[in-house]
Protein backbone atom coordinates (compact mmCIF):
# COMPACT_ATOMS: atom_id res chain seq x y z
CA UNK A 1 0.00 0.00 0.00
CA UNK A 2 2.55 2.32 1.15
CA UNK A 3 4.83 1.52 -2.23
CA UNK A 4 1.99 2.40 -4.42
CA UNK A 5 0.80 5.54 -2.50
CA UNK A 6 4.26 6.69 -3.23
CA UNK A 7 3.81 5.45 -6.68
CA UNK A 8 1.23 8.05 -7.09
CA UNK A 9 3.20 11.00 -5.38
CA UNK A 10 6.10 10.05 -7.67
CA UNK A 11 4.20 9.98 -10.82
CA UNK A 12 1.62 12.31 -9.58
CA UNK A 13 2.37 14.72 -12.92
CA UNK A 14 1.83 11.96 -15.07
CA UNK A 15 -1.57 11.52 -13.70
CA UNK A 16 -2.93 15.04 -14.38
CA UNK A 17 -1.72 14.75 -17.74
CA UNK A 18 -3.72 11.75 -18.27
CA UNK A 19 -6.51 12.97 -16.80
CA UNK A 20 -6.45 16.34 -18.27
CA UNK A 21 -6.06 14.93 -21.94
CA UNK A 22 -8.90 12.79 -21.41
CA UNK A 23 -10.94 15.54 -20.98
CA UNK A 24 -9.43 17.92 -23.87
CA UNK A 25 -9.97 14.51 -26.18
CA UNK A 26 -13.48 14.06 -25.26
CA UNK A 27 -13.93 18.34 -25.75
CA UNK A 28 -12.19 18.22 -28.92
CA UNK A 29 -14.69 15.33 -30.69
CA UNK A 30 -17.80 16.01 -29.15
CA UNK A 31 -18.70 18.84 -31.67
CA UNK A 32 -17.63 16.54 -35.05
CA UNK A 33 -20.50 16.78 -37.61
CA UNK A 34 -21.21 13.01 -39.03
CA UNK A 35 -19.68 13.52 -42.16
CA UNK A 36 -16.31 14.00 -41.17
CA UNK A 37 -16.18 11.31 -38.45
CA UNK A 38 -14.60 9.07 -41.24
CA UNK A 39 -11.28 11.22 -41.64
CA UNK A 40 -11.35 12.43 -38.17
CA UNK A 41 -10.96 8.81 -37.13
CA UNK A 42 -8.09 8.52 -39.62
CA UNK A 43 -6.59 11.73 -38.26
CA UNK A 44 -7.00 10.23 -34.73
CA UNK A 45 -5.10 6.58 -36.29
CA UNK A 46 -2.34 8.91 -37.69
CA UNK A 47 -1.69 10.34 -33.96
CA UNK A 48 -1.18 7.69 -32.13
CA UNK A 49 1.18 6.49 -34.53
CA UNK A 50 3.75 8.69 -32.22
CA UNK A 51 4.16 5.57 -30.77
CA UNK A 52 7.12 5.27 -32.86
CA UNK A 53 9.05 7.52 -30.83
CA UNK A 54 9.50 4.94 -28.16
CA UNK A 55 10.19 2.66 -30.97
CA UNK A 56 13.28 4.75 -32.56
CA UNK A 57 14.68 5.06 -28.82
CA UNK A 58 14.31 1.18 -28.32
CA UNK A 59 16.19 1.00 -31.76
CA UNK A 60 18.70 3.87 -31.12
CA UNK A 61 19.28 2.04 -27.66
CA UNK A 62 20.22 -1.36 -28.88
CA UNK A 63 23.41 -2.63 -28.36
CA UNK A 64 25.57 -3.54 -31.78
CA UNK A 65 26.04 -7.32 -30.65
CA UNK A 66 21.88 -7.61 -29.84
CA UNK A 67 20.62 -9.13 -32.69
CA UNK A 68 17.36 -9.82 -31.59
CA UNK A 69 16.34 -6.02 -29.67
CA UNK A 70 17.70 -4.74 -33.08
CA UNK A 71 15.49 -6.92 -35.33
CA UNK A 72 12.22 -6.20 -33.03
CA UNK A 73 13.79 -2.87 -32.82
CA UNK A 74 13.67 -2.46 -36.64
CA UNK A 75 10.42 -4.00 -37.48
CA UNK A 76 8.92 -1.48 -34.52
CA UNK A 77 10.22 1.41 -36.01
CA UNK A 78 9.14 -0.12 -39.97
CA UNK A 79 5.61 -0.83 -38.47
CA UNK A 80 5.36 2.63 -36.61
CA UNK A 81 6.48 4.60 -39.84
CA UNK A 82 3.68 2.81 -41.68
CA UNK A 83 0.97 4.05 -38.88
CA UNK A 84 2.24 7.81 -39.26
CA UNK A 85 3.03 8.69 -43.10
CA UNK A 86 0.23 6.21 -43.91
CA UNK A 87 -2.13 7.55 -41.99
CA UNK A 88 -1.47 11.04 -42.67
CA UNK A 89 -1.25 10.83 -46.25
CA UNK A 90 -5.03 8.24 -46.59
CA UNK A 91 -6.67 11.46 -43.91
CA UNK A 92 -5.49 13.69 -46.60
CA UNK A 93 -6.85 12.04 -49.45
CA UNK A 94 -9.52 12.08 -47.57
CA UNK A 95 -10.31 15.47 -47.03
CA UNK A 96 -8.74 16.67 -50.33
CA UNK A 97 -11.98 15.33 -51.67
CA UNK A 98 -13.99 18.29 -49.35
CA UNK A 99 -13.01 20.98 -51.13
CA UNK A 100 -15.83 23.32 -51.11
CA UNK A 101 -17.03 23.16 -55.17
CA UNK A 102 -18.58 25.78 -57.30
CA UNK B 1 21.29 22.15 -23.96
CA UNK B 2 20.11 19.63 -27.04
CA UNK B 3 17.74 18.38 -23.74
CA UNK B 4 15.62 21.73 -23.44
CA UNK B 5 15.38 22.07 -27.17
CA UNK B 6 13.86 18.23 -27.17
CA UNK B 7 11.39 19.23 -24.74
CA UNK B 8 10.33 22.09 -26.62
CA UNK B 9 10.05 19.75 -29.82
CA UNK B 10 7.77 17.51 -27.93
CA UNK B 11 6.24 20.58 -27.02
CA UNK B 12 5.23 21.44 -30.08
CA UNK B 13 4.27 18.23 -31.04
CA UNK B 14 1.82 17.93 -28.59
CA UNK B 15 0.15 21.66 -28.76
CA UNK B 16 -0.07 20.48 -32.81
CA UNK B 17 -2.16 16.89 -31.86
CA UNK B 18 -4.88 19.00 -29.93
CA UNK B 19 -4.93 21.84 -32.46
CA UNK B 20 -4.94 19.22 -35.63
CA UNK B 21 -7.32 17.26 -33.75
CA UNK B 22 -9.15 20.36 -32.71
CA UNK B 23 -9.45 21.53 -36.80
CA UNK B 24 -10.43 17.97 -38.19
CA UNK B 25 -13.53 18.91 -36.75
CA UNK B 26 -14.56 21.45 -38.60
CA UNK B 27 -14.70 20.66 -42.49
CA UNK B 28 -13.28 24.20 -43.49
CA UNK B 29 -9.75 23.63 -41.32
CA UNK B 30 -10.07 20.01 -41.60
CA UNK B 31 -7.37 19.45 -44.56
CA UNK B 32 -5.16 22.17 -42.42
CA UNK B 33 -5.32 20.42 -39.24
CA UNK B 34 -4.24 17.01 -40.68
CA UNK B 35 -1.29 18.49 -42.13
CA UNK B 36 -0.49 20.75 -39.11
CA UNK B 37 -0.92 17.10 -36.87
CA UNK B 38 1.65 15.70 -39.30
CA UNK B 39 3.95 18.76 -39.16
CA UNK B 40 4.31 18.68 -35.18
CA UNK B 41 4.91 14.75 -35.60
CA UNK B 42 7.75 15.20 -38.14
CA UNK B 43 9.17 17.86 -35.52
CA UNK B 44 8.98 15.34 -32.73
CA UNK B 45 10.13 11.74 -34.59
CA UNK B 46 13.48 13.91 -35.84
CA UNK B 47 13.90 15.50 -32.47
CA UNK B 48 14.21 12.20 -30.73
CA UNK B 49 16.46 10.72 -33.44
CA UNK B 50 18.78 13.41 -33.04
CA UNK B 51 18.54 14.99 -29.68
CA UNK B 52 17.12 12.31 -27.52
CA UNK B 53 19.96 11.17 -24.74
CA UNK B 54 19.63 8.80 -21.85
CA UNK B 55 22.33 8.30 -18.59
CA UNK B 56 23.71 4.80 -18.48
CA UNK B 57 26.55 4.00 -15.85
CA UNK B 58 27.21 7.77 -15.68
CA UNK B 59 27.67 8.72 -19.27
CA UNK B 60 25.62 10.47 -21.45
CA UNK B 61 24.72 8.62 -24.38
CA UNK B 62 22.75 9.70 -27.31
CA UNK B 63 21.39 6.93 -29.41
CA UNK B 64 22.97 5.22 -31.91
CA UNK B 65 21.96 2.41 -35.36
CA UNK B 66 21.18 5.27 -37.06
CA UNK B 67 21.43 3.94 -40.27
CA UNK B 68 18.77 1.02 -39.04
CA UNK B 69 16.89 3.67 -37.88
CA UNK B 70 16.69 5.36 -41.09
CA UNK B 71 16.69 2.67 -42.93
CA UNK B 72 13.72 1.49 -41.41
CA UNK B 73 11.90 5.42 -41.53
CA UNK B 74 12.65 5.25 -45.51
CA UNK B 75 10.92 2.08 -45.94
CA UNK B 76 7.58 2.60 -43.92
CA UNK B 77 7.26 6.01 -46.02
CA UNK B 78 7.49 4.55 -49.16
CA UNK B 79 5.43 1.91 -48.49
CA UNK B 80 3.04 3.84 -46.34
CA UNK B 81 2.85 6.40 -49.00
CA UNK B 82 2.56 4.34 -52.05
CA UNK B 83 0.01 2.15 -50.15
CA UNK B 84 -2.39 5.14 -48.88
CA UNK B 85 -2.04 6.77 -52.34
CA UNK B 86 -3.15 3.61 -54.86
CA UNK B 87 -6.13 2.85 -52.27
CA UNK B 88 -9.85 2.84 -53.22
CA UNK B 89 -11.92 5.34 -52.01
CA UNK B 90 -14.11 2.06 -50.85
CA UNK B 91 -11.65 0.63 -49.14
CA UNK B 92 -10.81 3.71 -47.13
CA UNK B 93 -11.55 1.73 -44.01
CA UNK B 94 -9.54 -1.56 -44.57
CA UNK B 95 -6.73 1.14 -45.01
CA UNK B 96 -7.13 2.98 -41.72
CA UNK B 97 -7.68 -0.77 -39.82
CA UNK B 98 -4.71 -1.77 -41.30
CA UNK B 99 -2.30 1.29 -40.14
CA UNK B 100 -3.81 0.88 -36.65
CA UNK B 101 -2.90 -2.87 -36.58
CA UNK B 102 0.95 -1.55 -37.61
CA UNK B 103 0.55 1.03 -34.53
CA UNK B 104 -0.80 -1.30 -32.00
CA UNK B 105 2.12 -4.35 -33.08
CA UNK B 106 4.92 -1.27 -32.92
CA UNK B 107 3.50 -0.77 -29.12
CA UNK B 108 3.91 -4.68 -28.47
CA UNK B 109 7.51 -4.91 -29.82
CA UNK B 110 8.29 -2.04 -28.00
CA UNK B 111 7.08 -3.92 -24.80
CA UNK B 112 9.27 -6.58 -26.16
CA UNK B 113 12.54 -5.31 -26.20
CA UNK B 114 11.77 -3.28 -22.86
CA UNK B 115 11.30 -6.18 -21.27
CA UNK B 116 14.42 -8.28 -21.98
CA UNK B 117 15.88 -5.67 -21.16
CA UNK B 118 14.19 -4.87 -17.69
CA UNK B 119 14.39 -8.69 -16.80
CA UNK B 120 18.84 -8.82 -18.05
CA UNK B 121 19.01 -6.05 -15.34
CA UNK B 122 17.32 -7.93 -12.83
CA UNK B 123 19.64 -10.89 -13.32
CA UNK B 124 18.22 -14.80 -12.60
CA UNK B 125 17.68 -14.43 -8.93
CA UNK B 126 16.33 -11.04 -8.15
CA UNK B 127 16.10 -9.74 -4.59
CA UNK B 128 12.93 -8.25 -3.41
CA UNK B 129 13.75 -5.44 -3.27
CA UNK B 130 14.65 -5.04 -7.09
CA UNK B 131 11.68 -6.86 -7.96
CA UNK B 132 9.85 -4.30 -5.85
CA UNK B 133 11.71 -1.44 -7.59
CA UNK B 134 10.87 -2.68 -11.19
CA UNK B 135 7.25 -3.84 -10.14
CA UNK B 136 5.63 -0.25 -11.94
CA UNK B 137 7.44 -0.65 -14.47
CA UNK B 138 6.62 -4.53 -15.55
CA UNK B 139 3.02 -3.35 -15.10
CA UNK B 140 3.35 -0.84 -17.78
CA UNK B 141 5.67 -2.77 -19.94
CA UNK B 142 2.68 -5.75 -19.96
CA UNK B 143 -0.17 -3.37 -20.24
CA UNK B 144 1.25 -2.16 -23.43
CA UNK B 145 2.10 -5.59 -24.33
CA UNK B 146 -1.65 -6.57 -24.24
CA UNK B 147 -2.93 -3.90 -25.77
CA UNK B 148 -0.97 -3.53 -28.40
CA UNK B 149 -1.16 -7.18 -29.72
CA UNK B 150 -5.01 -7.02 -28.94
CA UNK B 151 -5.30 -4.40 -31.15
CA UNK B 152 -2.98 -5.80 -33.84
CA UNK B 153 -4.90 -8.73 -33.85
CA UNK B 154 -8.08 -7.32 -33.74
CA UNK B 155 -7.54 -4.53 -36.53
CA UNK B 156 -5.87 -7.65 -38.78
CA UNK B 157 -9.06 -9.38 -38.92
CA UNK B 158 -11.41 -6.24 -39.53
CA UNK B 159 -8.67 -5.31 -41.68
CA UNK B 160 -9.70 -9.24 -43.45
CA UNK B 161 -13.13 -9.08 -42.87
CA UNK B 162 -13.38 -5.93 -44.71
CA UNK B 163 -12.00 -6.77 -47.46
CA UNK B 164 -13.93 -10.52 -47.43
CA UNK B 165 -11.04 -12.23 -46.57
CA UNK B 166 -11.96 -13.75 -42.86
CA UNK B 167 -15.69 -14.55 -42.79
CA UNK B 168 -17.88 -14.37 -39.49
CA UNK B 169 -16.90 -17.15 -37.64
CA UNK B 170 -18.76 -17.74 -34.18
CA UNK B 171 -19.65 -20.95 -31.86
CA UNK B 172 -21.77 -21.41 -29.05
CA UNK B 173 -19.59 -20.52 -25.56
CA UNK B 174 -17.31 -18.16 -27.47
CA UNK B 175 -18.30 -15.06 -25.06
CA UNK B 176 -17.18 -17.49 -22.18
CA UNK B 177 -13.89 -18.75 -24.01
CA UNK B 178 -12.72 -15.05 -24.91
CA UNK B 179 -13.13 -13.88 -21.31
CA UNK B 180 -11.67 -17.28 -19.61
CA UNK B 181 -8.55 -15.91 -22.38
CA UNK B 182 -8.62 -12.68 -21.16
CA UNK B 183 -8.73 -13.36 -17.62
CA UNK B 184 -5.80 -15.59 -18.39
CA UNK B 185 -3.84 -13.14 -20.04
CA UNK B 186 -4.33 -10.91 -16.79
CA UNK B 187 -3.85 -13.27 -14.15
CA UNK B 188 -0.75 -14.17 -15.66
CA UNK B 189 0.67 -10.63 -16.35
CA UNK B 190 -0.24 -10.28 -12.65
CA UNK B 191 1.90 -13.07 -11.56
CA UNK B 192 4.72 -12.21 -14.05
CA UNK B 193 4.79 -8.45 -12.17
CA UNK B 194 5.46 -10.30 -8.96
CA UNK B 195 8.09 -12.81 -10.54
CA UNK B 196 9.63 -10.64 -13.35
CA UNK B 197 12.23 -13.55 -13.05
CA UNK B 198 10.20 -15.88 -15.34
CA UNK B 199 10.73 -13.86 -18.03
CA UNK B 200 10.01 -16.30 -20.86
CA UNK B 201 5.48 -15.64 -19.52
CA UNK B 202 5.80 -12.45 -21.18
CA UNK B 203 5.48 -14.53 -24.37
CA UNK B 204 2.97 -16.38 -23.04
CA UNK B 205 0.76 -13.40 -21.93
CA UNK B 206 1.78 -12.14 -25.89
CA UNK B 207 0.25 -15.54 -27.50
CA UNK B 208 -3.31 -15.52 -24.88
CA UNK B 209 -3.60 -11.81 -26.00
CA UNK B 210 -3.55 -12.34 -30.21
CA UNK B 211 -5.73 -15.04 -29.45
CA UNK B 212 -8.19 -12.74 -27.57
CA UNK B 213 -8.15 -10.50 -30.37
CA UNK B 214 -8.76 -12.77 -32.97
CA UNK B 215 -11.65 -14.03 -31.23
CA UNK B 216 -12.88 -11.18 -29.78
CA UNK B 217 -13.15 -9.51 -33.32
CA UNK B 218 -14.18 -12.42 -35.08
CA UNK B 219 -17.99 -12.65 -34.41
CA UNK B 220 -18.72 -9.11 -35.09
CA UNK B 221 -20.47 -8.73 -38.32
CA UNK B 222 -18.49 -6.64 -41.13
CA UNK B 223 -21.12 -3.98 -41.10
CA UNK B 224 -20.34 -3.59 -37.12
CA UNK B 225 -16.42 -3.15 -38.05
CA UNK B 226 -16.45 0.87 -38.00
CA UNK B 227 -17.21 0.99 -34.55
CA UNK B 228 -14.38 -2.08 -33.70
CA UNK B 229 -12.05 -0.13 -35.93
CA UNK B 230 -12.83 3.14 -33.93
CA UNK B 231 -12.52 0.76 -30.19
CA UNK B 232 -9.46 -0.89 -31.74
CA UNK B 233 -7.93 3.05 -32.86
CA UNK B 234 -8.46 4.22 -28.93
CA UNK B 235 -6.93 0.97 -27.58
CA UNK B 236 -3.62 1.77 -30.05
CA UNK B 237 -3.48 5.18 -28.33
CA UNK B 238 -3.68 4.07 -25.03
CA UNK B 239 -0.85 1.47 -25.88
CA UNK B 240 1.20 4.41 -27.15
CA UNK B 241 0.40 6.00 -23.98
CA UNK B 242 2.06 3.22 -22.29
CA UNK B 243 4.76 3.57 -23.89
CA UNK B 244 5.09 7.42 -22.71
CA UNK B 245 4.48 6.14 -19.44
CA UNK B 246 7.60 4.35 -19.71
CA UNK B 247 9.82 6.46 -21.27
CA UNK B 248 8.55 9.09 -19.26
CA UNK B 249 8.00 10.89 -22.84
CA UNK B 250 5.35 13.55 -22.87
CA UNK B 251 4.33 13.83 -26.19
CA UNK B 252 3.48 10.07 -26.56
CA UNK B 253 1.52 9.75 -23.41
CA UNK B 254 -0.59 12.98 -24.31
CA UNK B 255 -0.67 11.65 -27.65
CA UNK B 256 -1.35 8.67 -26.66
CA UNK B 257 -4.37 9.87 -24.20
CA UNK B 258 -6.08 11.78 -26.56
CA UNK B 259 -6.15 9.58 -29.41
CA UNK B 260 -7.53 6.78 -26.29
CA UNK B 261 -10.25 9.66 -25.19
CA UNK B 262 -11.02 10.90 -28.22
CA UNK B 263 -11.53 7.47 -30.12
CA UNK B 264 -13.36 6.40 -27.10
CA UNK B 265 -15.88 8.89 -27.75
CA UNK B 266 -16.14 8.94 -31.33
CA UNK B 267 -17.01 4.85 -30.78
CA UNK B 268 -19.65 5.51 -28.28
CA UNK B 269 -21.09 8.43 -31.11
CA UNK B 270 -21.30 5.49 -33.61
CA UNK B 271 -23.12 3.19 -31.49
CA UNK B 272 -25.13 6.25 -30.79
CA UNK B 273 -26.41 6.73 -34.18
CA UNK B 274 -26.93 2.77 -35.05
CA UNK B 275 -29.40 3.35 -31.68
CA UNK B 276 -26.44 0.21 -30.13
CA UNK B 277 -24.76 0.01 -26.97
CA UNK B 278 -21.25 -0.73 -27.39
CA UNK B 279 -22.09 -3.89 -25.25
CA UNK B 280 -24.61 -4.97 -27.79
CA UNK B 281 -22.17 -4.57 -30.83
CA UNK B 282 -19.50 -6.56 -29.16
CA UNK B 283 -21.67 -9.18 -27.41
CA UNK B 284 -24.51 -9.52 -28.69
CA UNK B 285 -24.62 -10.87 -32.40
CA UNK B 286 -27.39 -9.26 -34.37
CA UNK B 287 -28.25 -12.07 -36.25
CA UNK B 288 -29.22 -14.05 -33.62
CA UNK B 289 -32.29 -12.65 -32.23
CA UNK B 290 -33.11 -11.16 -35.81
CA UNK B 291 -34.33 -14.43 -36.64
CA UNK B 292 -37.72 -14.12 -34.19
CA UNK B 293 -38.60 -10.82 -35.73
CA UNK B 294 -38.44 -11.41 -38.91
CA UNK B 295 -40.66 -15.00 -38.52
CA UNK B 296 -43.57 -13.00 -38.02
CA UNK B 297 -42.75 -11.21 -41.11
CA UNK B 298 -44.80 -8.83 -43.31
CA UNK B 299 -47.09 -9.98 -45.65
CA UNK B 300 -47.70 -8.71 -48.99
CA UNK B 301 -46.16 -7.75 -52.08
CA UNK B 302 -43.54 -5.31 -53.40
CA UNK B 303 -44.22 -3.86 -56.79
CA UNK B 304 -41.16 -3.59 -59.86
CA UNK B 305 -40.91 -0.72 -61.90
CA UNK B 306 -39.26 -0.69 -65.19
CA UNK B 307 -35.77 1.00 -66.08
CA UNK B 308 -37.83 3.19 -68.48
CA UNK B 309 -40.61 3.78 -66.27
CA UNK B 310 -37.77 4.84 -63.26
CA UNK B 311 -36.43 7.24 -65.92
CA UNK B 312 -39.58 8.63 -66.97
CA UNK B 313 -40.72 9.73 -63.25
CA UNK B 314 -37.57 10.99 -62.16
CA UNK B 315 -36.96 13.38 -65.39
CA UNK B 316 -40.71 14.77 -65.10
CA UNK B 317 -39.93 14.96 -61.01
CA UNK B 318 -39.41 18.66 -60.16
CA UNK B 319 -37.45 17.16 -57.10
CA UNK B 320 -35.50 14.35 -56.80
CA UNK B 321 -33.55 13.07 -53.26
CA UNK B 322 -31.20 9.73 -53.49
CA UNK B 323 -30.19 8.22 -50.43
CA UNK B 324 -27.33 6.72 -50.77
CA UNK B 325 -25.93 3.23 -48.86
CA UNK B 326 -24.11 0.71 -48.51
CA UNK B 327 -24.97 -1.17 -51.98
CA UNK B 328 -23.53 2.25 -53.46
CA UNK B 329 -19.99 1.85 -51.74
CA UNK B 330 -19.89 -1.83 -52.92
CA UNK B 331 -20.85 -1.55 -56.50
CA UNK B 332 -18.23 1.65 -56.84
CA UNK B 333 -21.03 3.58 -58.33
CA UNK B 334 -20.76 6.76 -56.77
CA UNK B 335 -19.21 8.10 -60.31
CA UNK B 336 -22.15 7.54 -61.85
CA UNK B 337 -24.46 8.25 -59.48
CA UNK B 338 -22.87 12.09 -60.05
CA UNK B 339 -23.70 11.34 -63.81
CA UNK B 340 -27.28 10.91 -62.72
CA UNK B 341 -27.68 13.89 -60.86
CA UNK B 342 -26.14 16.16 -63.69
CA UNK B 343 -28.28 14.90 -66.35
CA UNK B 344 -31.11 15.62 -64.41
CA UNK B 345 -29.91 18.59 -62.93
CA UNK B 346 -29.59 19.67 -66.69
CA UNK B 347 -33.06 19.06 -67.19
CA UNK B 348 -34.26 21.35 -64.52
CA UNK B 349 -34.63 18.63 -61.56
CA UNK B 350 -33.43 19.93 -58.57
CA UNK B 351 -30.98 16.69 -57.09
CA UNK B 352 -30.07 16.90 -53.63
CA UNK B 353 -28.44 13.59 -51.61
CA UNK B 354 -29.84 12.25 -48.28
CA UNK B 355 -27.12 11.29 -45.94
CA UNK B 356 -27.66 8.71 -42.97
CA UNK B 357 -25.26 9.45 -40.21
CA UNK B 358 -24.46 5.45 -40.47
CA UNK B 359 -25.15 4.69 -44.14
CA UNK B 360 -22.26 2.70 -45.78
CA UNK B 361 -19.51 1.48 -44.08
CA UNK B 362 -18.49 4.12 -41.35
CA UNK B 363 -20.08 7.00 -40.58
CA UNK B 364 -19.23 9.96 -43.36
CA UNK B 365 -18.05 7.01 -45.48
CA UNK B 366 -20.66 8.22 -47.90
CA UNK B 367 -19.84 11.57 -47.99
CA UNK B 368 -16.09 10.88 -48.63
CA UNK B 369 -17.13 8.59 -51.77
CA UNK B 370 -19.52 10.88 -52.86
CA UNK B 371 -16.77 14.03 -52.60
CA UNK B 372 -14.18 11.67 -54.59
CA UNK B 373 -16.48 11.65 -57.37
CA UNK B 374 -16.89 15.44 -57.48
CA UNK B 375 -20.38 15.78 -55.55
CA UNK B 376 -20.91 19.30 -54.34
CA UNK B 377 -20.43 19.71 -50.46
CA UNK B 378 -23.54 22.09 -50.70
CA UNK B 379 -26.34 19.16 -52.11
CA UNK B 380 -25.33 16.36 -49.00
CA UNK B 381 -28.30 17.00 -46.66
CA UNK B 382 -27.43 15.26 -43.04
CA UNK B 383 -30.67 13.14 -41.73
CA UNK B 384 -32.51 16.54 -40.03
CA UNK B 385 -32.66 18.71 -43.06
CA UNK B 386 -33.25 15.72 -45.56
CA UNK B 387 -36.15 14.58 -42.93
CA UNK B 388 -37.58 18.70 -43.56
CA UNK B 389 -37.27 18.55 -47.08
CA UNK B 390 -38.96 14.61 -48.23
CA UNK B 391 -42.19 15.87 -47.97
CA UNK B 392 -41.60 18.48 -51.17
CA UNK B 393 -39.74 15.59 -53.00
CA UNK B 394 -41.61 14.22 -55.77
CA UNK B 395 -39.22 11.39 -55.82
CA UNK B 396 -36.74 9.28 -53.78
CA UNK B 397 -34.44 7.30 -55.13
CA UNK B 398 -32.22 4.47 -52.59
CA UNK B 399 -28.87 3.08 -53.77
CA UNK B 400 -28.71 -0.02 -52.02
CA UNK B 401 -29.63 1.48 -48.05
CA UNK B 402 -32.11 -1.03 -46.39
CA UNK B 403 -32.48 -0.54 -42.31
CA UNK B 404 -31.35 3.54 -42.46
CA UNK B 405 -34.96 3.85 -44.09
CA UNK B 406 -37.15 1.28 -42.38
CA UNK B 407 -40.35 2.20 -40.91
CA UNK B 408 -39.95 0.07 -38.30
CA UNK B 409 -37.41 1.86 -36.68
CA UNK B 410 -40.56 3.87 -35.53
CA UNK B 411 -43.07 2.12 -35.42
CA UNK B 412 -42.52 -1.43 -34.12
CA UNK B 413 -41.52 -1.60 -30.32
CA UNK B 414 -39.90 -5.43 -31.04
CA UNK B 415 -37.94 -4.62 -33.77
CA UNK B 416 -34.34 -4.75 -33.28
CA UNK B 417 -33.66 -1.23 -35.17
CA UNK B 418 -36.58 0.03 -32.58
CA UNK B 419 -35.73 3.66 -31.97
CA UNK B 420 -33.00 4.23 -34.78
CA UNK B 421 -33.09 7.21 -36.45
CA UNK B 422 -34.32 7.52 -39.81
CA UNK B 423 -34.74 8.79 -43.15
CA UNK B 424 -38.58 9.67 -43.20
CA UNK B 425 -38.69 8.85 -47.05
CA UNK B 426 -42.71 7.82 -47.05
CA UNK B 427 -43.45 11.30 -46.81
CA UNK B 428 -42.23 11.64 -50.65
CA UNK B 429 -45.08 11.22 -53.30
CA UNK B 430 -42.54 8.39 -54.86
CA UNK B 431 -40.20 6.28 -53.49
CA UNK B 432 -37.82 3.91 -55.94
CA UNK B 433 -35.67 1.43 -54.00
CA UNK B 434 -32.88 0.24 -55.63
CA UNK B 435 -31.31 -3.29 -54.30
CA UNK B 436 -30.13 -6.65 -55.41
CA UNK B 437 -32.79 -8.97 -54.18
CA UNK B 438 -35.33 -8.75 -51.72
CA UNK B 439 -33.38 -9.97 -49.40
CA UNK B 440 -33.13 -8.42 -45.84
CA UNK B 441 -30.24 -5.76 -45.25
CA UNK B 442 -27.61 -6.27 -42.08
CA UNK B 443 -30.25 -6.19 -39.37
CA UNK B 444 -31.89 -9.56 -41.03
CA UNK B 445 -35.35 -8.08 -41.01
CA UNK B 446 -37.76 -7.45 -43.49
CA UNK B 447 -38.39 -3.79 -44.09
CA UNK B 448 -42.05 -2.34 -45.27
CA UNK B 449 -41.22 0.42 -47.00
CA UNK B 450 -40.61 -1.93 -50.00
CA UNK B 451 -44.36 -3.27 -50.14
CA UNK B 452 -45.86 0.43 -49.37
CA UNK B 453 -48.31 1.04 -52.18
CA UNK B 454 -45.93 3.96 -53.15
CA UNK B 455 -42.82 2.42 -53.21
CA UNK B 456 -41.32 0.53 -56.73
CA UNK B 457 -38.92 -2.14 -56.74
CA UNK B 458 -35.62 -1.44 -59.41
CA UNK B 459 -33.73 -4.68 -59.27
CA UNK B 460 -29.84 -4.58 -60.24
CA UNK B 461 -26.38 -3.62 -59.03
CA UNK B 462 -26.47 -0.42 -57.88
CA UNK B 463 -23.54 0.72 -61.16
CA UNK B 464 -25.24 -0.97 -63.82
CA UNK B 465 -28.35 0.32 -62.94
CA UNK B 466 -27.70 3.59 -62.54
CA UNK B 467 -25.87 3.15 -66.18
CA UNK B 468 -28.92 2.37 -67.72
CA UNK B 469 -31.19 5.27 -66.42
CA UNK B 470 -28.45 7.83 -67.36
CA UNK B 471 -28.95 6.15 -70.88
CA UNK B 472 -32.31 5.98 -70.70
CA UNK B 473 -33.01 9.74 -69.18
CA UNK B 474 -30.47 11.33 -72.32
CA UNK B 475 -32.90 9.41 -74.91
CA UNK B 476 -35.49 10.83 -73.27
Amino acid sequence: MQQFLQFITQNQEIFYTVILMIFVGIEIIEKVPSVLHTPLMSGANAIHGVVIIGAIIVMGKAEQDNYLAIALGFIAVLLGTLNVVGGFVVTDRMLEMFKKKK
Amino acid sequence: MSQHILTICYLIGSITFIIGLKMLSNPASARKGNLIAAAGMSIAILGTIFLFTYDENGTVHHLGNYIWIFAALLIGSIIGTLSAKKVQMTAMPEMVSLFNGMGGACAALISIVEFNHLSKSLGASPTTEMIHHAQPTTLIIVLGLIIGSVSFAGSMIAWGKLNGKVKDFSFTGQNILNIIVLASALATAVYLIFNPQQHSLLYVILGLSVFYGVFFVMPIGGADMPVVISLLNSFTGVAAACGGFLYDNKVMLTGGILVGAAGTLLTILMCKAMNRSLKNVLIGSFGANAKSTSAAGIQGDHKEISLSDAAMVMSYANKVLIVPGYGLAVAQAQHTCHELEKILTDKGVEVKYAIHPVAGRMPGHMNVLLAEADVSYDILLEMEQANDEFATTDVVLILGANDVVNPAAKSDPASPIYGMPILDVQLAKTVIVNKRSMKPGYAGIENELFFKPKTSMLFGDAKKVLQDLCAEIKNA
